[in-house]
């Protein structure tokens, strides 16, 4: 019994990741073949990108600000609040900045894709496409994959500056640190590899925020709770897989002597 | 397990249709894990003719139409579109065969996103058709033959279900496909507007000598059907002529699926006929 169960589990997971591979892969080869669905790209930039952008950039500048805040009283013992620039700085880019960016991204986008394809899932529009004669990976998938990849770095690197920002207006208004001190401190710490870093990972966010939600709106089964069953998964499985990704890419990065 | 009693009709290969067989079913078995959705499924239908497939909530009609289309592969047997079998075509192959035959699913399965009129052109938009003129000049075409050409701006919510229907009968019937698949596309309407998608499914039938599968659980929507043909003149259905002369009744088949296995096919007349208990619940 219990043999069955891990076999059925195990099973399961080896699946997903074959069907998660066999997604990327496919919309990999779908850049180099037509039809390409520029329009739906660009839609799909628009809701992705451009939809996120109010909740990204108040996310980022209130934990920049709360952060020069909590290292403000660490470091005013040391009498280094000259450092705070530094401290937002750095964690913004190569940590707060692309992993709140890619977890907000997640929850709103993860779950509206999972929604969008289970519900088109549930009413059949899938089969209708196909009928029609569409691919809906090449459809539906692809277009939210591209827009995820060119739309997650471009809101890390606003949600990075607006952190900064939040960072600037506590330490000038908290600790007195003048303009230039805060900025010429940041941007003095931060290096090349903190930048690649930063600027990086926000390429392995985007593939899991739309492929984990394509994925879960693709097996949507019984009809509209099954729909609301899909879109909670995708959420927590992506944000679960957000942060597998960073720890180990942060380690291998660290093992391979980037920084 | 059939009853001994059933009229089961054999699918044997002497079973003639009129015509030669545009849609042919050979052995068709499907399962779902450990659920036998289809057992051994075997009929044709000839060009310009209409099979009517019947049987309960679950007893695999649905997916019998989608095996057709290809959108499901069957774990055994041979599924022909005039004479081409379909189950060893990828999917990319299989779109030339599609394009031949146009569905309407149970509630019309719109694009919510797009318009009336860009759910009607989607098909042309995807065979890569460019010239917008002639995209407009066919959609309203056939949007005026379903009778929902005052509908072409509105979007899916804004429509009744049998606004939706008629709405993907235009959708599947823009690129003037030879086969008709209906997955119940009476359901839950209201008589008069049932008699309507009636009227255009033998329409389609009469006019454009479209062949077609219909899964209905109304039999009197699919007597309907068999009995009569569309007048262009009255632009309703008037009964069918039995005397060779023009506006002679279509063949018409119907295929009985009980636990995805076929029960009965046979004509109308033989249908009527059976006494068989399980079909004569249908006939009641």
């Amino acid at each position: 019994m219990i043999n069955v169960l891990i076999d059925r589990l195990v099973k399961r997971k080896v699946l997903a990741v074959q069907e998660f591979t066999g997604l990327l892969l496919a919309s990999a080869r779908h850049a180099f073949s037509r039809p390409r669905y520029v329009v739906d790209t660009l839609v799909q930039m628009d809701i992705i990108g451009f939809g996120s952008l109010p909740i990204v950039l108040l996310t980022g500048f209130f934990i920049g600000g709360v952060l020069a805040l909590q290292t403000y009283r660490t470091l005013s013992t040391f009498g280094e609040t000259g450092l705070l620039g530094q401290v937002v700085a750095l964690s913004m880019v190569r940590e707060i900045g692309p992993l709140l960016t890619a977890l907000m991204v997640a929850g709103r986008n993860s779950s509206g894709i999972a929604s969008e394809i289970g519900s088109m899932l549930v009413s059949e529009q899938v089969d209708a496409m196909r009928a029609l004669g569409t691919d809906p990976l090449r459809k539906l998938v692809t277009p939210r994959l591209y827009a995820t990849l060119v739309t997650l770095p471009l809101l890390t690197v606003l949600s990075d500056f607006f952190g900064m920002l939040g960072g600037a207006i506590v330490s000038m208004s908290t600790a007195r640190l003048s303009s230039a001190e805060y900025w010429t401190s940041a941007y003095q710490a931060l290096q090349f590899g903190d930048c690649f870093q930063g600027l990086t990972k926000p390429f392995f966010f985007a593939v899991v925020i739309a492929l984990v939600g394509s994925l879960y709106g693709l097996h949507t089964t019984g009809g509209t709770e099954g729909v609301g069953r899909s879109t909670t998964q995708a959420v927590v499985v992506s944000c679960v897989l957000i942060l597998l990704l960073d720890f180990f890419y942060t380690k291998f990065l660290i093992a391979v002597g980037f920084f | 397990m059939n009853p001994p009693n059933a009229e089961r009709s054999a699918p044997s290969p002497d079973r003639s249709v009129s015509s030669p067989p545009v849609v042919e079913l050979r052995h068709v078995s499907l399962a779902f894990e450990d659920k036998q959705v289809l057992d051994d499924v075997s009929f044709r239908v000839g060009a310009g003719e209409t099979l009517v497939l019947l049987g309960v909530t679950g007893s695999g009609k649905s997916v019998l139409l989608k095996v057709i289309l290809g959108l499901l592969k069957p774990d055994a047997g041979q599924v022909l579109i005039e004479g081409q079998d379909l189950v060893p075509l990828s999917e990319a192959r299989l779109y030339p065969f599609r394009q031949r035959m146009g569905i309407v699913f149970q509630e019309g399965a719109l694009f919510d996103s797009l318009s009336v009129r860009e759910n009607v052109a989607y098909r042309l938009r995807e065979e890569g058709l460019k010239d917008e003129a002639r995209i407009e000049e066919q959609v309203r075409e056939v949007l005026r033959f379903v009778e929902m050409e005052q509908a072409i701006e509105k979007m899916p919510a804004e429509l009744s279900g049998g606004m939706r229907r008629r709405v993907s009968i235009a959708r599947a019937i823009v690129s003037q496909p030879s086969i008709m698949l209906y997955d119940s596309p009476t359901a839950g309407l209201d008589p008069v507007t049932a008699q309507t998608i009636n009227v255009l499914i033998a329409k389609l039938r009469d006019v454009q000598k479209v062949s077609s599968l219909v899964v209905t659980h109304r039999l009197a929507d699919a007597f309907a059907l068999a009995h009569s043909t569309y007048s262009a003149e009255k632009q309703a259905l008037i009964p069918a002529r039995t005397d060779g002369g023009p506006g002679q009744r279509v063949p018409t088949q119907f295929l009985v699926l009980r636990d995805g296995a076929t029960y009965f096919w046979g004509s109308t007349d033989e249908l009527t006929a059976a006494q068989d208990p399980y079909l004569r619940k249908f006939l009641v």
